[in-house]
């Protein structure tokens, strides 16, 4: 079932420029060991870094294997903690991924629908909608996220807060992604509502909610499809930021972005790879997000398409 | 040996699936002082042959054998030499006038620059020479606009302009892909004149690339018929309008609409060329039983009286402000009967399409009154009437390309009025109503789980239409349904209109500016000219006996297949 799926896939336009390009092969092999290892986290990772008995103290600031005093047992090394550096990593990019996907679903539920009505309704409705996006645009995504993480922390008690980390970073960083989906699905259902079989919609009477959503918007998301790609890793990149603002995840419950924050402490004093692995780590997962988004911007423009 | 001579030409497009030969043994020949017409439905390779001979076919295209002898210099694939022709000795007019020239160039800079490249001129007689060749191509005052933009010169007289650049660098050759079809008939009439009277002057050899029978009975001394690749045809063009031989030419001059006289159905061939006769649509089915058969009672059906349109700029800042609001429409008024076709006919700007948006409620009047049934389509007090009528006025439009959701099924767009106009119906009588429609039309029932980018444009617009006939309308809007598509295709699309009518009692109302096209097809006619009705007459009286002499202008301009002799 799987493989004729896939088969019908690289029968398609869509399917054969990707069977031509490295690249998107490349970072789709990449992107899938990545999300498939943590969502399998539990069978993959050779150590569970949250069971206590499992770690020891004795371990901590283990070198990676190939350096001097490295151990067989923790390939990449170990922490402070004891805690064996691949597992702990392979952990935390679920959390990132987690955090990932869903802040920009949120993200995308919101600017496209806000998007797409405004683009078809028009008039002052549209005119507020779009001064918002313009304002938020001007304030950095980063600054955003860390007003909402802000106002969350005035509201949420501390006991509770480390439980809600993950709601907080889902719902902040999906509030500074949205203005990017309004402004391309209102772009693009401009362009979609003068077509004549919305025309021909309009004629029969169907109602404005069922034009925008039935009709319009499976017209346009080949464009939300590729920022939303493109978003995924920015959100990645956002949520570690945050962890290692340390307005993120808290150290019990580590993603890549809070590892990096404490392997930064253990920099100087030479233990370089509590902070270099899991920052690497970042960059090919963000990476490969990002040449699979570039990709599909190509591959999906239909202007481009001779190429 | 004549000036240019094609032999042979192979052209193939190698994509992932297939090749496709766009060119097969495709010869023929031109001499100075000819212009030789290349006339084929889309997809023929007409084009294809044209860009060849300047070497400009795309990618992945390309000649695999054949010779392009220009004055005995052979230079089929060789780019070098075709460089220093090309420009020089060939010059190309596009058929779109608004994208062939550089907007963001004055005219001067862009005449100047093909004439340095080509001749050797110095600025100030490459200047002199292009304000000679603007005067030559009919462009008044060009010491004045030969330093405008182009978007500041109407869409025929920007033809004028890239006809100028064609002929800028005394080239021997001209090919013209579609040169008036983007433009309206008076203009188009100059056009050809123009380019007519230039090939005697300059005993110029020109290549006329068309769809159009009309412009080619004006304008070419021989004509080359093309279809899929190969040449079915060639010869004076005399001959084959009037005594074609082979059955896909024969076909193409029987699906022109005679300009002359009204005919009750086009004749048309099929494949084998065997004339098919009866009428393409079983009308038996039961959806006829269902609604049954709605009687002429010659009511009056739509009644529009002093319908104004303005639009508006809505500029917060405008120093005059009648300038700022166009008027598509002034004191526009006209009566349709019920069951007659009524034509509205004009160039563009006319307001053709603003009438057909109020009609079907899409846009509000200024002001004025329309009225369906003696009821008031646009009362700002009763909204609710708008839904009254919903499923009684229908349209057709244009582009059978953008007119179909391209994310959904056949069935599904045929079913959606269905399913809105009568909440409760059953899925089994959706299914019987969808299965009556696409025979109706004249498709198989194979097409309904098929996608809109699967069919070709007469076929999506029969999906159109029978979409439209979804609801039972008793108004249909049709505009310019058939612009968009080949000649032969329209005249199936305009029979099966025809019958359509016929048995359903349908009224139409039909927009063109196709004037043979309205002449088939209409009862009466106005004929409109930017937003003011000029003459309102049953269609043979207008064509016989125009009064307004802006008709007799149009009925003049238009290329006519009977003109030649």
């Amino acid at each position: 079932m799987i493989a004729k799926m896939i088969n019908n896939f690289l029968d398609t336009d869509i399917g054969y420029s990707f069977k031509k390009s490295k690249i998107a092969i490349s970072s789709t092999v990449v992107f899938l060991i990545i999300v498939f290892a943590s969502l399998l986290a539990g069978i993959v990772a050779p150590y569970n870094p949250f069971d206590p008995a499992s770690i020891s103290l004795m371990d901590a600031f283990t070198p990676p294997i190939w350096v001097e005093g490295g151990d067989i047992n923790f390939i990449l090394g170990t922490d402070q903690q004891g805690r064996d550096m691949l597992s702990t990593m392979i952990y935390g990019s679920r959390i990132s991924l987690t955090v990932g996907f869903a802040s920009i679903i949120f993200a995308m539920i919101l600017g496209v629908s806000l998007g797409v009505t405004s683009g078809y309704l028009g008039g002052r409705y549209e005119i507020v909608v779009m001064r918002f996006t313009d304002v938020q645009l001007t304030i950095p995504s980063i600054l955003m996220a860390l007003l909402v993480d802000g106002i969350a922390r005035g509201f949420i008690s501390k006991s509770l807060h480390n439980d809600m980390a993950i709601y907080v970073l889902i719902i902040a960083i999906g509030i500074s992604e949205w203005p990017q989906f309004a402004r391309v699905t209102r772009a693009a259902t401009l362009v979609e509502k003068n077509k004549e079989y919305i025309l021909a919609s309009k004629i029969i009477g169907l109602s404005n909610l069922v034009i925008m959503f039935k009709h319009i918007l499976p017209n346009i998301l080949r464009p939300v499809l590729v920022i939303a790609t493109i978003g995924l890793s920015q959100a990645i990149i956002t949520e570690s930021t945050l962890s290692f603002l340390g307005v993120g995840f808290p150290p019990t419950n580590p993603s890549l972005g809070t590892l990096i924050r404490f392997g930064n402490n253990f920099l100087f004093s030479g233990e370089w790879w509590i902070t270099f692995f899991p920052a690497i780590f970042l960059v090919v997962l963000a990476l490969s997000i990002n040449l699979l988004g570039d990709w599909m911007r190509d591959a999906l423009n239909p202007k481009l398409k001779s190429r | 040996m004549s000036f240019l001579d094609i032999k042979d030409l192979d052209i193939e497009y190698q994509t992932r699936k297939e090749t496709i030969e766009a060119g097969k043994n495709v010869s023929f020949s031109l001499e100075r002082g000819e212009i030789i017409g290349i006339v084929g439905e889309s997809g023929s390779g007409k084009s294809t042959v044209a860009n060849a001979i300047i070497n400009l076919i795309d990618k992945p295209g390309k000649i695999t054998s054949g010779s392009i002898k220009l004055d005995g210099i052979e230079f089929c694939n060789n780019e070098n030499i075709v460089q220093k022709v090309r420009g020089k000795k060939i010059g190309f007019i596009f058929q779109d006038p608004q994208t062939s020239l550089n907007p963001l160039f004055k005219i001067k800079d862009q005449l100047i620059e093909t004439i340095q490249t080509h001749l050797k001129l110095n600025h100030n007689d490459a200047e002199k020479k292009s304000i000679d060749l603007l005067r030559e191509v009919g462009i008044e005052n060009p010491e004045k606009r030969i330093n405008e933009y182009p978007h500041q010169f109407s869409g025929g007289m920007r033809q004028r302009v890239v006809i100028a650049l064609a002929i800028s660098c005394e080239p021997d050759l001209i090919i013209a892909d579609e040169p008036t079809t983007a433009l309206d008939v008076s203009i188009q009439f100059k056009i050809l004149k123009l380019l007519k009277q230039l090939t005697i002057e300059r005993n110029l050899g020109v290549i006329i690339i068309t769809h159009d029978m009309g412009v080619i009975a004006e304008t070419t001394d021989r004509v080359v018929v093309m279809r899929l690749g190969k040449i079915v045809e060639q010869g004076k063009t005399i001959e084959i309008l009037s005594n074609p031989k082979s059955i896909e030419c024969k076909s193409l001059v029987m699906s022109v609409p005679p300009t002359n006289k009204k005919i009750d159905r086009f004749k048309l061939l099929s494949p084998e060329g065997k004339k098919i006769t009866n009428s393409s649509v079983n009308l038996t089915n039961n959806i006829i039983k269902n609604w049954g058969v709605r009687d002429i009672n010659n009511k009056k059906l739509l009644d529009f009286i002093n319908v104004t349109k303005t639009f508006d700029d809505n500029a917060i800042i405008s120093i005059n402000k009648s300038e700022s609001k166009i008027k598509a429409l002034d004191r526009v008024s006209f009566q349709i009967f019920e069951g007659e076709s009524f034509g509205l006919v004009g160039e563009s700007g006319s307001g053709k399409s603003t009438i057909a948006k109020i009609v079907s409620s899409l846009i509000s009047p200024t002001s004025g009154e329309v009225y369906f049934e003696n009821v008031s389509l646009h009362d700002p007090k009763n909204k609710l009437i708008k839904n009254k009528f919903r499923g009684q006025i229908q349209m057709i439009f244009q582009d059978p390309y953008s007119s179909l959701n391209p994310r959904f099924k056949v069935k599904n767009i045929i079913a959606e009025p269905i399913k809105f106009l009568q909440k409760n119906i059953g899925s089994d009588l959706i299914n019987k109503n969808v299965n009556d429609l696409i025979d109706i039309v004249g498709m198989s029932r194979q097409s309904l789980e098929r996608y809109p980018h699967e069919f070709s444009g007469g076929q999506r617009q029969r999906i159109s239409i029978a979409r439209a006939l979804a609801t039972r309308p008793r108004l249909l809007i049709c505009d310019e349904p058939t612009s968009a598509l080949d000649v032969s295709i329209q005249a199936q699309v305009l029979n099966l209109l025809k019958d359509l009518q016929d048995q359903l009692n349908l009224t139409i109302l039909f927009i063109s500016h196709d004037l043979p096209v309205i002449r088939q097809m209409c009862d009466r006619t106005t004929v409109l000219k930017n937003g003011v009705v000029c003459e309102t007459a049953e269609t043979e009286k207008l064509f016989n006996s125009p009064k307004h002499p802006y008709t007799k202008e149009l009925l003049n301009l238009m290329p006519k297949i009977e003109s030649i002799e």
